[in-house]
């Protein structure tokens, strides 16, 4: 499991900026940012070495910060790699709210985060049916 | 009418008044008593003395309490456009009904109209007081009366090319909408035989007076009421479009300095007060609208003599019409407490969308809310709109804003900004 930090924006300019430049100031480091967008608002989703210490920046910056927990999974680099993995989590009846992903740097695989409503059972699930699911610190060894 | 026989007419109108309401209203014997004055004037100029009648006492004396005659003698009731916790209940005897048929009768005739009219009425019939206010109006006037209410635009623009309407009345944002359906429609209403429009309910301006005129080809006349003081009839435009005519036989205008309460000099802006010199159901004393205008000083090219107030240019209070409705931004606030994830920080803000206008609510999405997906904020907005339209009786658009992005204000905040003048009229 993965902690992830969602924060609410709003569509203006230098909004974006503003968030990354909090959490930069208080050191914390990205891993993942991902930008969803409506015609009114966006949702920025994170992931970061020190999630607790990035709450507290952008908290202390003003924005509307919530944390909750998503799935990372390390998928191989070949095709039908992700489709694997996607098989897996609807063959536990899970559905997927939302997903994303980004490559490791040094590996031949991409790193997918998934959002699922029982993170416990997907996890499980992928773990039996030889999946990597990394954890946080994981993650960040990928990068290293 | 000659002046002095209007004011020898409205100090007789006057006394009466005063009798009545003091011996059948408990609240204006306490209001006479408490301010030590008694229920008589021997002038007009008396009457700045005596107490003031504000939305509250109507309110406090929900439903009925101020009703000046049994109810037996009350004949229908209408209520203020106002929403939940501010409605109030206006009632008409049979002689009110019939006064203020002929105030509006009168109405339609200064705007040009005559028997062989015919007056399509697209105010709202129930309580709110425009529909049914115009229809009787029409009718006395002999003019043909086609009650179509609010609504349904497209069978508006249908009625309106079919039964060949000559006179339109309804709010002013309701005609553009109406202007506009049939161009979409590919309907040329100024080719048409409509020659008039009675526009009231709601504020609007001398540019969007010229809008309707352009687009619907018709002469566009302000009129002005207010369901306490009686509904639509209680001063109107003459076709030169320079100011409304009170009609001063019925109600006695006062302009005043809000602040002071005293009286302004003819020409300068205030607080408009009325009192209702013939009404029997609910007789009002120096009620105070918290509409400011001010007398246009002058005679009018017309050759009446009732004095004309300008358009209404703003509120004392921070109440604000859309579409008819009146809304106080407190009571969004109300709305907003009860809801968890966002918090009680918001703006109004009004802006013109083509030539509508168009309210959007800017609330601050709260520190606690748990949101992880768009559908999660989306639901939160609909919550917001539903929430306020269901206790506001008006649909306003809800834009989520991020926390204290609103402006925080140490004294009384701006809960409104206007930007209709600003931009696209």
């Amino acid at each position: 499991m993965v902690m992830q930090l969602t924060v609410f924006l709003e569509n203006s300019p230098g909004r974006l900026a503003g968030l990354t430049r909090a959490l930069g100031d208080s050191g914390v480091n990205m891993r993942a940012l991902m930008v969803a967008d409506t015609a009114e608002f966006g949702i920025v989703r994170i992931i970061c070495d020190r999630p607790d210490t990035a709450r507290r920046a952008l908290e202390a910056a003003g924005f509307s910060v919530s944390v909750g927990n998503v799935i990372a999974v390390e998928v191989p680099d070949r095709p039908g790699g992700l489709a694997d993995v996607l098989e897996v989590i609807g063959g536990v009846g899970a559905n997927v709210e939302y997903a994303y992903c980004f490559v490791e740097p040094n590996g031949n695989s991409a790193i997918d985060v998934f959002r699922v409503e029982d993170v416990a059972a997907v996890t499980e699930a992928l773990r039996r049916a030889g999946m990597r699911v990394l954890n946080e610190d994981e993650i960040y060894a990928t990068g290293s | 009418m000659a002046r002095p026989d209007l004011e020898a007419l409205q100090l007789e109108r006057l006394n009466a008044l005063l009798a009545r309401v003091y011996a059948n209203v408990p609240t204006y014997r306490a209001k006479f008593d408490q301010a030590g004055v008694a229920p008589v004037v021997s002038g007009l100029e008396g009457l700045a003395d005596l107490p003031f009648t504000v939305k509250d006492d109507l309110r406090q004396a929900y439903p009925y309490g101020m009703f000046a005659v049994p109810q037996s003698e009350i004949v229908r009731v209408h209520s203020s456009s106002g929403t939940t916790g501010q409605i109030t209940v206006v009632g008409y005897t049979a002689a009110d009904i019939s006064n203020w048929a002929d105030l509006m009768a009168r109405t339609i005739a200064s705007a040009g109209g005559t028997a062989d009219d015919i007056v399509q009425i697209a105010y709202g019939y129930g309580l709110f007081t425009g529909g049914l206010g115009a229809h009787y109006g029409a009718e006395r006037l002999g003019a043909t009366a086609i009650p179509i209410s609010g609504g349904n635009t497209k069978r508006q623009v249908q009625v309106l090319k079919d039964f060949g309407t000559t006179i339109l009345a309804c709010t002013p944002s309701y005609a553009l909408l109406i202007g506009e359906t049939a161009t979409e429609m590919g309907i040329d209403i100024r080719e048409l035989p409509i020659r008039a429009g009675i526009f009231g309910a709601e504020p609007w301006s001398e540019s969007m007076r010229t809008q309707i005129e352009e687009i619907l080809g018709l002469k566009a006349i302000d009129i002005y009421g207010l369901s306490e003081v009686m509904g639509p009839g209680v001063a109107a435009e003459c076709t030169e479009q320079h100011g409304l005519h009170v009609n001063e036989d019925h109600f006695i205008i006062e302009i005043l300095d809000p602040e002071t309460l005293r009286p302004v000099p003819d020409g300068e802006q205030g607080e408009v007060v009325f009192t209702t010199i013939t009404k029997q159901g609910i007789p009002l004393v120096r009620y105070r609208t918290r509409d400011i205008s001010r007398i246009v000083t002058g005679e009018c090219a017309c050759g009446r003599t009732f004095r004309r107030m300008e358009r209404i240019t703003g509120r004392t209070d921070d109440m604000l019409i859309i579409r008819g409705v009146n809304v106080y931004p407190s009571q969004i606030e109300q709305v907003l407490v009860g809801i968890p994830g966002v918090a009680p920080h918001y703006q109004v803000v009004l802006s013109k969308r083509g030539s509508m206008d168009h309210v959007e609510v800017h609330v601050e999405v709260g520190h606690d809310v748990s949101f992880d997906e768009v559908k999660t904020l989306e639901r939160l907005r609909n919550r917001v709109a539903a929430e306020i339209a269901s206790s506001l009786a008006v649909n306003l658009a809800v834009k989520l804003v991020e926390p204290k992005s609103i402006q925080r204000s140490e004294g009384k905040a701006k809960r409104v900004v206007d930007l209709r003048n600003e931009g696209s009229e």
